[in-house]
């Protein structure tokens, strides 16, 4: 109980409530396509959380494929390539 | 600066719109121009990772960039080509970024961290490269206080608490970072790296034809990197 006493004391901490990390997770809610459709009151955070996690990681499987790609396209023939990097940063 | 995003041919804009519609998701933005005066006025905002502006800085940034990884093809040889490739895109990412968010600047840091950093003085040092990279424009002090997080029966709970430290080690820079930290971090990155991936799609998708077209014969080939190419030309990179 000492603990709590002295953490009340502090005046230059900020506190979090739960508000807020109800507000950052309806915020991270919107932006996952899976669950963005569903009524916020039905989702938890551990279910939130989870889809992230799904979420980022699929994107950084896509990233690694597109780079596998791109480091094949590059590595092909030079005239067409430089010639289209060119022009695209005209 | 605005008006001259926004006036490409209305031939061009259709394929533009059609392109947009299909690779980008339903709850974007409305107008690209509200995008661009809301970026200008509040400029400690975040970064607007669904503008067009953004897409066009980052896809020229990366340009630049992946010109050097083939100029720069024997120096790394242990890694593939594939790695630096993606090393070169996120690098980009985090500097598009602007070194705003914690993730950008642990991704900017963690390459020098590689170079010639002891791991004794890496704390002492991140510091020091933060305060040069972020002059004056981080909303967030560097040297955080402690966040006490009353104890609540949702957080205190296990799986939260795991599904937390796993997300913070996917997002870059959150390992050890508590809820409220990670949660803001991974809004933000999420749609950096959506943008990555559009932009990195669509660059592979020009290459592809434009390579496929210059194998095959000539006459076909004009009209397809023609329509692929003008959505570029037509507008200018901005200045930002």
């Amino acid at each position: 109980m000492s603990g709590r006493r002295s953490r009340s004391r502090q005046s230059g901490v900020s506190r979090i409530t739960e508000d807020q990390i109800a507000d950052l997770v309806t915020k991270l809610q919107q932006l996952i396509p899976e669950i963005r459709s569903r009524r916020s009151d039905k989702v938890s955070a551990s279910r939130v959380l989870q889809e992230t996690c799904n979420y980022i990681k699929n994107l950084h499987k896509e990233v690694d494929n597109l780079s596998d790609r791109l480091s094949e396209l590059l590595e092909s023939s030079d005239g067409a390539q430089a010639a289209l990097i060119r022009s695209l940063l005209m | 600066m605005s008006s001259s995003l926004l006036s490409p041919n209305p031939a061009v804009n259709s394929d533009r719109s059609l392109a947009r519609r299909k690779r980008k998701k339903k709850i974007q933005s409305p107008a690209v121009g509200e995008n661009l005066s809301d970026a200008i006025q509040l400029q400690n905002a975040p970064v607007q990772w669904k503008s067009d502006a953004q897409h066009q800085i980052y896809t020229s940034k990366l340009l630049q960039a992946l010109r050097q990884v083939r100029q720069n093809n024997a120096s790394s040889p242990q890694k593939s080509a594939s790695r630096r490739v993606h090393e070169a895109a996120d690098r980009v990412l985090a500097a598009t970024a602007k070194g705003r968010s914690r993730w950008s600047r642990a991704m900017l840091v963690s390459r020098l961290k590689l170079k010639f950093m002891k791991k004794n003085n890496i704390a002492k040092r991140q510091q020091s490269v933060m305060t040069a990279i972020t002059t004056g424009n981080s909303s967030r002090p560097l040297k955080k206080s402690k966040v006490s997080i009353l104890r609540l029966k949702s957080k205190s709970l296990p799986a939260v608490q795991r599904k937390t430290r796993i997300l913070g080690r996917l997002v870059p820079g959150c390992r050890k970072q508590p809820l409220q930290v990670v949660l803001e971090e991974a809004t933000d990155y999420i749609p950096a790296l959506e943008m990555q991936v559009r932009v990195m799609s669509a660059l592979a998708e020009l290459l592809s034809v434009s390579s496929s077209s210059s194998s095959s014969s000539d006459s076909i080939s004009g009209g397809g990197t023609a329509g692929g190419l003008t959505q570029f030309r037509t507008s200018r990179p901005p200045t930002t």
